[in-house]
């Protein structure tokens, strides 16, 4: 019995004394689930190409991904929006400095389930359904029905630009169902036919039906022309400038190959 | 008159039946749409090799590796912890108030919900403790809530070694730490580790714990320290069911890994169930 | 003489171990006070429980988590109607009437039933349960209270079962006898003499079985919907207090004002489990006679 006690010691001991040294060749990365395809597909490559290189990917929301850059949990932050003033303040109380890599753009979309005949929005419907005024579908000229309003949890990146660009900083209703990802969006909407929900572009397929705002589609084209209302940039954000394989795996993203990725991923690449 | 009486306790009889059958149905039916349709993603690279293109295709090796590698730090840090503890309540403590706290403790250890687990293991293990989210930490923190079971599990195995035992040794001269040790632990030895097998399967097939301690999205290389983060079976489920990218298309790798999961956790607990059937029929003959 | 100080000191080392778990349920409630309490600076303990509005990000934010414990209480209740009269009526059936063959295969189940990881019944009740309730009810979402608390149910039979059939067996068979004698049949005897004598067990067993609904987490954050709003009806979505603190967890900065309300939520579920086993610990110390529960 004794020797076990003795284990576990020895365990949490050497545990504490290991956990101060950081190892050679090993990313972390984390953050918005909507760069996550994009981190994801990256991650394979690069760890194809630099075998010594282990590469961890947690997703977790925009919000952790900056959380962690200023801790200093990771050495990558994804995030899919620019970094807010209070985590600036943050960073500057702990002496850390964000830097943010723009790494490719993407559109957010309104879908709706396949099955439902509406074939465009306006800005101002979409809030009011978003906001609850409007409650049925035939309030908008579609076959009658009650909306049920989908979103995203309060803290995802997604979320924050919807409310911003969308909502103009009012609340989404409280009946809202909310689920964890992009991923998680398209398929409740495809379940559920009276369903309205908001995906990245490079979440669209055929089990949805992507509507379009004002009259635009929601295209990479319409995005890079800037005719597309709801679109933002993906950023990854590291501790100070990156060095060794941090700075490799950025500058692998923002290359020809890496922004191929990016396109492969569904997001639109920068150039 | 008797025969109404009789007719109604057949009547609730045939309900009481029912209800027994529906858990059984309830079960079958979980148990059916798992195997059914998580049967077809298994197959030998899908057990050994890791996930590609972003987890929609691949295999599951880490989580399974993730996962034994969490169990394996529950069961160094509860089973000698529980275990000890098991003999100091049923071999050592007398009756009083100190019992009835630890007793207390115990009880409400084990009704802590998970997530609250998970919230002291990221507060205390992943930061305070610096160690991030990692093996150790997401196995400590099962550990604490495995803790409960095993104490529960050793004590019945102690307390069903006879008293005649412990009388011999000590009449013989031995003192109780002698006794404990050469006597009344080896003949407890089965029952403590078949309930130890019931509580690592339930830390197993845990993800709130481990969900913010020691699980991660996506890390393909298998674990190289006690530091480094894992992905879990029980985790990859809910990340291929919820935040998925391509969360239909990897139904079968998801029913798949539910599989896989399940099947581990009711193998153990089988194999436990089976041992505890062949110790009972020992100590009755 | 030595081995007497070796005995001593071996008492004293398991003794100190034997205390690691009332230590460790200390350190749990005194991290989650820590990081929880801060949360007092931005809201009163007022409107943090009965505030109707929970946005934790917005700026200015609202922590109010009235509709997540009205969520959890509602999801609870609704499953404890399925699961204790169920898991009573087995464990009746395993004690009393079952043959011992069959209850050799019955009471397995049971135990297999309480094995089975959460994520899986969750994953199940997203993915089979809800589009099936979504059908047979003609209603817009499966995902929703219903879904959730008949996950729960499953969760929570074994835990009534396995322990009301511990208390109903341990009534002395001398009580039984006697009620036979008195010309009761089989089934009077269970309801007016067995159920009686086993009673307090019998409560035992119900409160842990809801403290275990109340508190589990990946069914209700995979099943209930999210939906962060009072219900309305048993098809409404709700978002019970641990979804809430998984799901968001993992997003909200370390010490931010976030990250407090949700430990604060943690310290409210704790709160809400901890008077649940104090009330079943209380019932099983007082009323002795019929067998401890076992956990």
């Amino acid at each position: 019995m004794n020797k076990f006690i003795k284990l576990i010691f020895v365990l949490i001991i050497s545990t504490l004394i290991a956990s101060s040294q950081s190892f050679a060749g090993k990313l972390v990365i984390k953050g918005s689930t909507t760069v996550l395809p994009i981190a994801q597909k990256a991650a394979e490559a690069y760890m194809a190409e630099n075998p010594d290189v282990k590469i961890s990917l947690s997703g977790g929301g925009s919000g952790n991904g900056i959380k962690a850059i200023i801790d200093g949990t990771a050495d990558i932050g994804n995030a899919s929006r620019f970094i807010k003033q209070k985590e600036v303040d943050l960073a500057n109380a702990k002496g850390v400095y964000p830097v943010p890599f723009r790494i490719a753009l993407d559109a957010i979309v309104p879908v709706v389930n396949n099955k439902n005949d509406v074939a465009d929005f306006t800005m101002a419907q979409l809030k009011d359904i978003y906001l609850g005024k409007i409650k049925d579908w035939k309030e908008i000229g579609g076959t009658p029905g009650k909306i049920v309003v989908i979103s995203r949890d309060s803290s995802s990146g997604t979320f924050g630009v919807w409310k911003d660009l969308v909502m103009k900083k009012e609340r989404v209703i409280p009946s809202a169902l909310t689920v964890p990802s992009n991923g998680g969006i398209v398929q409740a909407v495809a379940k559920t036919p009276g369903a309205i929900g908001y995906v990245g572009l490079g979440y669209l397929n055929s089990e949805i039906k992507a509507v379009k705002v004002e009259g635009i589609k929601g295209s990479d084209e319409n995005t890079l022309n800037g005719s597309f209302p709801i679109s933002r940039g993906l950023f990854m954000f590291t501790k100070g400038w990156p060095k060794g394989e941090t700075m490799g795996f950025i500058s692998f993203i923002l290359s020809k190959k890496g922004q191929e990725l990016v396109k492969d991923a569904g997001s639109i690449p920068l150039f | 008159m008797i025969k109404q009486r009789l007719i109604i306790q057949k009547l609730w009889f045939l309900l009481l039946r029912i209800a027994a059958l529906l858990n059984g149905a309830a079960l079958a039916v979980i148990v059916y749409f798992i195997l059914s349709r998580g049967w077809r993603a298994i197959s030998w690279e899908f057990l050994t090799k890791a996930p590609k293109d972003s987890m929609t295709a691949g295999g599951i090796l880490p989580c399974i590796v993730g996962t034994i590698a969490l169990c394996l730090v529950t069961i160094l840090v509860a089973l000698p912890i529980g275990v000890a503890s098991a003999v100091y309540l049923n071999e050592y403590a007398a009756q009083g108030k100190l019992v009835r706290l630890i007793r207390l403790g115990i009880n409400n250890l084990a009704g802590v919900p998970s997530i609250v687990f998970g919230l002291f293991g990221l507060a205390f293990f992943c930061i305070v403790l610096k160690m991030g989210v990692s093996i150790a930490a997401g196995g400590l923190t099962l550990g604490i809530m495995t803790l409960p079971v095993i104490i529960g599990a050793s004590e019945e195995a102690l307390k069903s070694v006879p008293n005649t035992y412990r009388e011999a040794s000590l009449a013989i001269g031995a003192t109780k730490w002698q006794t404990i040790r050469k006597v009344v632990l080896p003949v407890a030895f089965p029952g403590i580790i078949t309930g130890s097998i019931l509580g690592i399967s339930r830390a197993a097939g845990e993800t709130a714990p481990i969900m913010y301690t020691g699980a991660v999205f996506f890390t393909p290389e298998l674990p190289a320290s006690i530091l480094d983060e894992v992905m879990a079976l029980p985790y990859h489920i809910y990340v291929l069911a919820t935040a998925g990218t391509q969360i239909e298309a990897t139904r079968h790798l998801q029913y798949g890994t539910a599989l896989v999961l399940i099947m581990l956790v009711f193998g153990m607990n089988l194999s436990a169930i089976i041992l505890r059937a062949k110790m009972r029929k020992k100590l009755r003959i | 003489m030595k081995r007497q100080v070796i005995d001593k000191g071996v008492h004293s080392g398991f003794l100190v171990i034997a205390l690691f778990s009332i230590t460790a349920l200390f350190w749990i409630v005194v991290f989650l006070f820590i990081e929880g309490i801060p949360i007092l600076d931005h809201v009163s303990i007022k409107d943090f429980i009965f505030g109707k509005y929970w946005y934790p990000t917005d700026e200015p934010a609202d922590f109010g988590i009235f509709s997540l414990i009205l969520g959890s209480i509602c999801v609870t209740l609704l499953s404890g109607i399925m699961a204790i009269p169920l898991g009573i009526m087995t464990a009746v059936y395993l004690a009393e009437i079952a043959p011992p063959r069959v209850a050799e295969i019955v009471k397995p189940i049971v135990e297999l039933m309480a094995s089975m990881p959460s994520v899986v019944i969750g994953f199940f009740g997203m993915v089979v349960v809800a589009p099936f309730i979504q059908q047979v009810f003609d209603i817009p979402v499966g995902l929703n209270m219903f879904n959730a608390s008949l996950m729960l149910a499953f969760m929570a039979i074994p835990t009534i079962c396995s322990i009301s059939e511990d208390a109903i067996f341990s009534v002395p068979t001398a009580l039984k006898e006697a009620s036979f004698a008195l010309g009761a049949t089989h089934f009077e005897t269970i309801v007016k003499v067995i159920i009686p004598a086993s009673l307090s067990g019998i409560c035992t067993a119900v409160i842990l079985g809801l403290s275990r609904a109340i508190g589990e987490t990946m069914v209700v954050l995979m099943a209930a919907g999210g939906a962060a709003m009072i219900p309305g009806s048993i098809f409404d979505p709700v978002r019970p207090l641990p979804a809430s603190i998984a799901a968001e967890m993992a997003e909200a900065p370390f010490g931010g004002e976030h990250y407090h309300a949700l430990f604060a939520i943690g310290i409210v579920l704790f709160i809400f489990t901890f008077m649940f086993n104090l009330i079943a610990d209380y019932i099983s110390y007082k009323f002795r006679q019929v067998g401890e529960a076992s956990l």
